[in-house]
Formats: structure tokens, C-alpha cells, sequence
């Protein structure tokens, strides 16, 4: 059983039925990328899987316990952390303490009322952190304002903050979406290190075909809210139902 | 030291200089000179220029670090205010358990209130407040009279049962005291021209000041104020980290309802009368400007903020069409006719047009306030001083 299991979730938007019966398992310490074209569902899926949606029916199980019903920072203390679309991380405060909040939030939970020490004597928070930054590369701009940024390092920080909080699960939204090629490359090696070093699932959503097929290991392929076929890289490059719904119109990119 | 840094213990320190120097930096003028009107050494407007001082550094712990603005603070305030003036009638003239009640009422209320109005955020959120403060304003107006006094407001009457006092010697009436010394006690100092005060009141409120701004500090240096910061930054991305945001920001709701609470029952405490207008919805706006003029987020603009619309609202309001006929007398007859009714609207009953002239200039030009306009002119000066010192010039350390 994988560490991850989604069983028959639907999810209807008024006349839409963006997501009809999908079936996922993604297994434990593997890369499983989320693919399917403009429409089939995928960020409904995912943020079915976050607590944002509630699915219509069916369940979904993360670590034999469902997640469903669960608000957003429930299912993150889980150990479920997730990577936006585009970069969200708190502009107006420092690199650092940007990667402090996710350090207090793995050590203290969801509320601790912590009103009475400076937050730069916590020796334990501070180390922490400066071993995160240190690891993304980023010490260098430890007192910048996150949001003066690069896009690019505003993703590297926000992979190194929900890294910060060792999740068993990392979801990846489109986490090359807007980037430059070199900025993509970066990104993709930053994920390729990840998955190397640490005992960690990755389940990533994904247009870019360069991205998928350079860190799948598992693919699912969504059209219409339903999976199409779940196989190995190989399998899907070559699969006729893929190509018809998918991608036929990209075979270049892959 | 007092586990601050340098940098904010510097702050603390010069606040408290400040304070405890007022009576003598508030009167720069001689008694009787022309400029003695400008003179706001006096113990009434300075317990105003601390309380509000209170009150404004309270709710920047919620508007400046959450980012939710309230516009019904003043109700805090004036729940704090009847639960101080009900302890004096009840209990005792004595301001300390006035003044602790206050903080207690006034935090139980905001518990109450933050917990509905933050179901919702950004406009909705202050609607939500305007709308508590105003029905607590209509109540205390209308239905709670019994505990309210209605129209009239609240004293303490020679009658009240004060069960911790003695009976009161004959003809005297109740005032308020800490263990003994009234609150509207004054030392009078006279040096040449100058008049100085030193009012026993001021100085407990100033007290009391300096301790809510030292509390003020150490939450926006803890993880608790960064937490805060991080609600206002982005909160989406505190729910994906793990974080509840709606504790963070009930809590912050609270600690600035009982520093609003702390400010009534202050007032309460120097000046023993309550009333309803306390509460109107003007009372929360003029906390919301005070943020902003001062430096919203900033420890020290809402201070700032409270103080300059306070001058403004006592010493701009006194001048009338007289004085400024005395100010132009050295012009021509015409002319100083011309000049005194271009000026006149903008001062006497018109100051709060002043008070919007500023404001919209500050808001446009120094978005940071009146911190950052203090900021910018001390870097002009900085910028000089390296020059004049040559290349060999030590680097002063970064602020």
C-alpha cells in the first residue's frame, strides 16, 4: 500500500465534473508526477488532497489515516507540505525568518503562543534554519527581503521551507511554471538532490515534459478527471492513449 | 538589557527620558509670552498624550503586525472605562484595582468580539468590528443605562457603597488616589517665566506607558510577533506551513482590546467620568489615523501618532480669530484681513481640517509616516558626515 491513497474521488464545480473517479497510489520514497492536459483536473486533485477542496465522494488516505475533513494546517502537520504555482513565501520578512517559521511550526505546532523570548536567542530554531539555508545555497541572503528575489530563489526558498519541516510528502503544483530554462534546470536538479539525500515521496504536477521525464518514476496521466493510464516513464512515452489525449500535439518536448 | 537588544533598549531608553522630562519639553515657552499657547506642559493634555499613547501602541499590535484593521477599538476602550469607574463605586477610589479591572473586562469583550469578526478578513473584517462598537455604543446609550448612566455617563457619588474606603469625612468628595496620593495632585515648579508641572497623575499613566511599550517590544521581537507578521505577509502560506493562523491573530485581537481596556481605565483613573461618546465610531478612527500619521508596524510612530493628533486636537483648537489678528497686527490693515481669513478655517474648530491636510500628506508622500520621515531626514544627515569626516572616516554601525 503506498503511502498515499486517493479511491474514488469526485468532485463536481455546479455542471463540471472536474474530477470523476480517480484511483491514485503514489508509493512510499518515489517520484510520482501528475500529468494530463489544460482542464482534466489535476490542480483540483491536488487541492483535494491539501484540505482546499473537499471531494465529493471517496477517500483519501494518507498514512492510513484520511485526511479528509481536515483543515489545510492539520493536514501539513501530517506531514504533507506543498509547493505553489507560483512561489508563496512571506515577502515582507527576511530569508531567514522565512525559513524560521517553518522550523517553529515543526517544533511547536500549530499555536504556541511564544510571546515572551527573542526569536533570534531560540539557539535550536536559529541553527536549524541556518542549516536549511545553508543546504538551499541561500546563506548568502540570509537578512534579504524574500520578496526582492528571484523567482527562481523564491522557489529554492520555498522547496528549502516545507523541507525545513521534514514532510514525508512533498507536492510539487507546477513548480517550473514561468521559469526560465536555467531557472527549470536549477529546479530540477534542487528536486533531483532532494529525492537522492532524504527519505521523502514527491508527487509533482507537471506540463513541462523535460521536468517529468528527467524525475518520474511513476506516472499518472488525467484527462477529464479521470486517470487515463498509470505506468513507468518508458511505458507512457510510448502509450497511444497518452499520445492521443496528450501528448500528440507535444512529442518534440518529450 | 531587560532581554532587548541594543538597539530597542536605546529605544526604551529614550523613550522613558522623554517621559519622565515632558513637563519641562512641553513648556519651552515662558508663562505669558506670546508663544505660551503652544505650551502643551499642562497634567490634563499630558495623561491625554500617554493614555491615547497606550491605546495606539495596543492596536498596532493588531493592525501593524496582523494587518486586520479594526475600526471598533474605541469600544475596548470605553468597556474598560465603566468597568474602571464601576470599581471606584463599588470597591475603591484606589486607581490600581480600577485599572486591572479594566484590562480584564475590556479582554474578555474583545475575546468575544475577535472570535466573530475574525471569521472574516480584509473589509469585511472591519465592518464586522465598526458594527460591534457601534451597537455597544447605542446600548450603553440606550438599554444599559442602569449600568451606563445613559446620557449623563458615570461618576463616583458620595453615596457609593465603596466598601474597601472608609466613609468619607464630611463635604469631601471622592478622588482618585494610588494608596493615598490623588491622582490629581501637582507639584508646581516656577523658574523665571516658566511654569512646570509635575502632576502625580501623569506620572503613573507614564509608568504604565513605559511598561505596555516594553511589552509591546518584546512581542514584535518574539516568535509570536514574527508569526503575526507572517499572517499579514501571506496566509496561505502559513496554513501550508503548519500554522493556525486564526489563534495567532484572536490572540493579537485581545492583547490590543485589554491595551484599549488599560487606556480607559487610565482615563477613568485621572479623570473620574465616563460616557458613552467614549465609544463612537470617530473614537476608533482617530486610533486608525494615530497608527498611520505615526508609522504603521513601527514600535514608536504609534506614540508619535497619538501625540501629534493630540497637540493638534488641544492646542490648534484654541486659537481663535483674535490671536491671529495679534499674530498679523505687523501687516498692513488689508492685508492682515486677507491673511487672518485664509487662516482662520484652519484653525479653532477647524483643525480637523488641518489634521486631514496632514494626513493626506502623509499618507502620500511618507507612506511610512512620521517614523520614516524621521528616518529620511536622518539620513540626509548621515550621508553628510562621512564626507566631512574624509576617507579614513570610521563606518557607523547600520541602525
Amino acid at each position: 500500500m503506498g503511502i498515499l491513497e486517493v479511491k474514488n474521488v469526485g468532485k463536481r464545480f455546479g455542471g463540471l465534473q472536474a474530477l470523476g473517479d480517480v484511483n491514485l497510489s503514489v508509493a512510499e520514497n518515489t517520484v510520482h508526477a501528475i500529468i494530463g492536459p489544460n482542464g482534466a483536473g489535476k490542480s483540483t486533485l491536488l487541492n483535494c488532497l491539501v484540505g482546499k477542496l473537499i471531494p465529493d465522494t471517496g477517500s483519501v488516505m494518507f498514512d492510513g489515516q484520511s485526511v479528509l475533513g481536515r483543515k489545510p494546517y492539520e493536514i501539513n502537520q501530517m506531514g504533507i507540505s506543498r509547493v505553489f504555482q507560483t512561489p508563496e513565501i512571506f515577502g515582507e520578512l527576511s530569508v531567514m525568518e522565512n525559513m524560521m517559521i517553518p522550523c517553529f511550526a515543526k517544533r511547536d505546532g500549530a499555536f504556541t503562543p511564544n510571546a515572551f523570548i527573542d526569536m533570534f536567542k531560540d539557539r535550536e530554531i536559529v541553527e536549524r534554519a541556518e542549516q536549511m539555508l545553508e543546504e538551499m545555497n541561500m546563506a548568502d541572503a540570509r537578512n534579504d527581503n524574500a520578496a526582492t528575489m528571484s523567482r527562481g530563489n523564491k522557489r529554492r526558498l520555498e522547496i528549502g521551507m516545507c523541507l525545513a519541516q521534514e514532510p514525508r510528502l512533498l507536492l510539487l503544483d507546477e513548480p517550473t511554471a514561468g521559469m526560465a530554462r536555467a531557472d527549470t534546470n536549477n529546479t530540477i536538479d534542487l528536486l533531483k538532490q532532494i529525492k537522492d539525500e532524504r527519505d521523502i515521496t514527491i508527487s509533482i504536477i507537471e506540463h513541462d515534459m523535460h521536468v517529468v521525464f528527467s524525475l518520474a518514476e511513476r506516472i499518472t496521466v488525467l484527462a477529464q478527471g479521470t486517470p487515463l493510464v498509470e505506468d513507468t516513464p518508458d511505458n507512457i512515452k510510448g502509450h497511444p492513449k497518452v499520445r492521443e489525449a496528450y501528448l500528440g500535439e507535444t512529442q518534440d518536448a518529450a | 538589557m531587560f532581554g532587548l537588544d541594543k538597539k530597542d533598549f536605546r529605544l526604551l531608553l529614550l523613550v522613558a527620558v522623554l517621559v519622565v522630562l515632558a513637563p519641562f519639553l512641553l513648556n519651552p515657552f515662558p508663562e505669558g509670552s506670546a508663544m505660551a499657547q503652544f505650551n502643551a506642559g499642562y497634567p490634563d493634555l499630558m495623561q491625554r498624550f500617554v493614555i491615547f499613547g497606550i491605546f495606539a501602541i495596543g492596536f498596532n499590535i493588531l493592525f501593524g503586525l496582523t494587518g486586520y484593521l479594526s475600526f471598533g477599538h474605541a469600544a475596548f476602550l470605553g468597556v474598560g472605562s465603566y468597568a474602571a469607574i464601576w470599581m471606584m463605586k463599588l470597591l475603591t477610589m484606589n486607581v490600581i484595582p480600577a485599572i486591572f479591572v479594566s484590562v480584564i473586562v475590556a479582554g474578555i469583550f474583545s475575546l468575544a468580539v475577535g472570535w466573530i469578526s475574525l471569521r472574516r478578513s480584509g473589509i469585511y473584517f472591519s465592518i464586522l468590528t465598526l458594527a460591534f462598537a457601534q451597537m455597544s455604543y447605542s446600548l450603553a446609550y440606550s438599554v444599559l443605562t442602569p449600568i451606563t448612566g445613559g446620557e449623563t455617563g458615570l461618576q463616583p457619588k458620595v453615596t457609593d457603597p465603596r466598601i474597601l474606603d472608609g466613609t468619607l469625612a464630611n463635604g469631601a468628595t471622592p478622588k482618585a488616589n494610588l494608596f493615598g496620593l490623588e491622582m490629581g495632585s501637582s507639584f508646581e515648579w516656577s523658574v523665571g517665566g516658566w511654569l512646570f508641572t509635575f502632576n502625580a497623575g501623569y506620572y503613573v499613566a507614564a509608568i504604565v506607558m513605559l511598561v505596555a511599550f516594553y511589552m509591546s517590544i518584546r512581542i514584535f521581537r518574539s516568535p509570536f510577533g514574527m508569526m503575526l507578521r507572517a499572517v499579514k505577509s501571506n496566509q496561505q502560506r502559513l496554513n501550508y506551513t503548519g500554522l493556525n493562523a486564526k489563534p495567532y491573530t484572536l490572540a493579537a485581537f485581545v492583547i490590543s482590546g485589554m491595551y484599549a481596556g488599560l487606556a480607559g481605565g487610565l482615563m477613568v483613573a485621572m479623570d473620574t467620568q465616563v460616557g458613552a461618546e467614549r465609544m463612537f465610531w470617530t473614537a476608533s478612527g482617530e486610533v486608525v489615523l494615530m497608527s498611520i500619521l505615526g508609522g504603521v508596524g513601527t514600535l514608536i510612530g504609534p506614540v508619535l501618532g497619538a501625540g501629534a493628533i493630540k497637540y493638534m486636537e488641544n492646542i490648534l483648537s484654541k486659537i481663535n480669530k483674535e490671536i491671529l489678528h495679534q499674530w498679523f497686527a505687523f501687516m498692513p490693515d488689508g492685508i492682515e484681513d486677507i491673511l487672518v481669513s485664509l487662516v482662520y478655517p484652519f484653525i479653532g474648530k477647524g483643525w480637523h481640517l488641518t489634521l486631514g491636510i496632514i494626513f493626506m500628506l502623509v499618507v502620500i508622500f511618507l507612506p511610512g509616516g512620521l517614523v520614516e520621515g524621521g528616518q529620511r531626514v536622518a539620513r540626509l544627515f548621515k550621508r553628510k558626515k562621512p564626507a566631512e569626516d574624509g576617507p579614513d572616516g570610521k563606518t557607523t554601525p547600520a541602525e
